[in-house]
């Protein structure tokens, strides 16, 4: 039997594009105060540190893991990184989460960052690789076909991508932490953006962020701090080949699997009706409505209606990305830990301007590489 | 020691520029050597699934679904269907090609996997889903095993190969 987990501390920086004030170490140890304050902790009491990042030529900086050891108070104690591309920080969290279900651990302190000012992630994702044309041009070059694919697949109008962009730009008016703050955002400013990867805008793109997010996680006889603990009634990590012949990369298998196990850990049979708000890792518009399919909010091919009804909106019956998303902040290793950092928020009732009132139950998702890795979780203001 | 600026006066180093440099050697082993091995002969070679009965170019020497060993190599044709793609707009670090450029799933005719492929001699916005294309290959003399010996893509010139035939592929 597994031991009861919960988020009892939760910290992140202000995420911008440059934050030349502070070193890594620097950016890492602000999201770490705050989670460890937000819990009423000290380095002390943490037992064991867990910490992802993006692939380490995102920033030049070779096994970043080593050198942040003594700035996470981690000397003499268990720590380690983990490394799942753009899910990191959710796969990250959920590694931690297991040292506390194990009954190994009683308090671990998680950390995900990224500075992506430090170097260039779109270079990094456009290596040359010796069995391809050099053709790739970043994340979005890679998953703007499997976008255009989605579009003929479902029929979805072309304005559903900028609805979700102009969504999710106006929930992060609402986060003080958000990267992008565009309070004159609307259709015609995405619109009118530059055209990077026809058929995705600029405006439809994450920004480049530097910033940091944290989390301390304990287990039952170990909760603290001022705010009620979220507890995780579901965790499940799931990957697929990059390439295989018959592989649907609109609504990868690895995506659904991974919903169907949480789902069931969780006794969610209709997610619609039983989530009350839901984070999901959505770096280019158009992934909301693929997202919603592959998540089971609805059935194939729908997933663009309940965007376009305003379904997903603040105001809508299943709320998603209310904290603005990885639309609005993209510290790429912290991106995923963001998304189950905030419906730790939302189910701690401790969102501010931006907490959906009532929410007592809320899923988490990320998804890295070339939408190979997937993690979610679901927590709740209940006990399990 | 009066009238010295210090290191506090001057305030944190904000940055510091420290490049990288990295030439590595790949070993593409056994299978991924028949495909370059064809590339030098002007030709696509690929590998069928002996369970699953797939073709994949190119193929790493195992079926990903069926973890089997892929031994019969299969002959592909020089011409195939756009799946999907996209216009690449965006300037970067590191870039080879001429922007705004065509970056399409092809997928070979006798291949069950498509792959990724330049698209040139089309205007950027007469590019669609299903159009036929076919290889253009550098002069004989310069073939190398590698994939720069294929240029690019262009129309083939054959009617757009019907949604039906490739939405499986997507
Ligand atoms: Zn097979």
């Amino acid at each position: 039997m597994a031991e009861r987990c919960a988020v009892i501390g939760v910290g992140q920086t202000h995420h911008k594009s440059k934050r030349n004030d502070v070193s890594i170490a620097g950016l890492v140890r602000e999201a770490a105060k705050m989670a460890l304050a937000d819990a009423d902790l000290t380095w002390t009491d943490i037992d064991a540190v867990v910490i992802g990042k993006a692939p380490d030529m995102f920033e030049g900086n070779m096994m970043p893991e080593l050198y942040l050891a003594p700035a996470l108070g981690a000397v003499g104690k268990p720590m380690f990184r983990v490394h799942t591309a753009g899910s990191v920080g959710g796969s990250t969290s959920l590694v931690a989460a297991h040292l506390i279900s194990s009954g190994i651990h009683k308090r671990v302190l998680t950390v995900a960052y990224e500075k992506q000012s430090d170097s260039d992630a779109m270079w990094a994702l456009s290596v040359p690789q010796p069995f391809a044309a050099p053709l790739l041009a970043g994340a979005g070059g890679y998953f703007a076909p499997h976008i255009r694919a989605y579009m003929r697949r479902s029929g979805a109008p072309e304005y559903i991508g900028r609805m979700v962009a102009v969504k999710d730009r106006i929930n992060a008016l609402r986060n003080p932490y958000a990267h992008l703050h565009l309070p004159d955002i609307d259709m015609k400013m995405v619109e009118d953006s530059m055209m990077l990867w026809d058929p995705l805008r600029y405006l439809e793109a994450c920004p480049s962020s530097d910033g940091a997010a944290a989390m301390v996680l304990a287990a039952e006889d170990s909760i603290s701090g001022s705010y009620p603990p979220a507890w995780i009634h579901g965790m499940a990590m799931r990957s697929e080949p990059t390439m295989f012949a018959g592989r649907d990369q609109v609504n990868p298998q690895a995506g659904r699997d991974c919903s169907a196990d949480v789902y069931a850990q969780a006794g969610i049979t209709n997610p619609r009706a039983e989530i009350d708000v839901a984070e999901v890792y959505v770096p280019f518009s158009w992934y909301e409505p693929m997202w919603l399919e592959n998540l089971g909010f609805c059935d194939l091919g729908d997933g663009w209606k309940l965007t376009e009804a305003g379904a997903t909106a603040f105001e809508g019956d299943i709320p998603w990305n209310t904290s603005g998303g990885v639309l609005s902040s993209n510290p790429i290793g912290a991106s995923g830990m963001l998304r189950f950092l905030e419906v730790a928020m939302q189910v701690r009732g401790q969102a501010g301007e931006h907490q959906i009132d009532g929410a007592r139950r809320a899923l988490g998702q990320a998804y890295g590489g070339g939408s190979q890795f997937f993690s979610m979780w679901v927590v709740s203001s209940d006990k399990p | 020691m009066s009238g010295q600026t210090t290191a506090e006066d001057l305030g944190p180093v904000t940055t510091l520029a420290t490049p990288i440099r990295l030439d590595f050697e790949f070993t593409p082993g056994v299978a991924q050597s028949r495909f370059l091995r064809g590339l030098e002969k002007g030709r696509f070679v690929g590998q069928r699934c002996p369970t699953c009965g797939k073709v994949y170019v190119p193929s790493r020497g195992s079926c990903p679904t069926d973890g089997v060993p892929t031994t019969e190599d299969v002959d592909l044709a020089n011409v195939g269907t756009v799946t999907t793609y996209c216009v690449v707009n965006v300037p970067f670090a590191g870039q080879s090609i001429e922007i705004p450029y065509i970056c399409a799933q092809v997928l070979l005719d006798g291949a069950d996997i498509s792959f990724m492929g330049l698209i040139q001699q089309i205007p950027t916005d007469e590019i669609r889903m299903g159009l036929r294309v076919e290889a253009v290959w550098v002069e004989p003399e310069e073939l190398t095993p590698s994939l720069a010996s294929v240029r690019y893509f262009r129309p083939s010139g054959e009617p757009d190969a019907d949604y039906e035939t490739y939405k499986d592929y997507l």
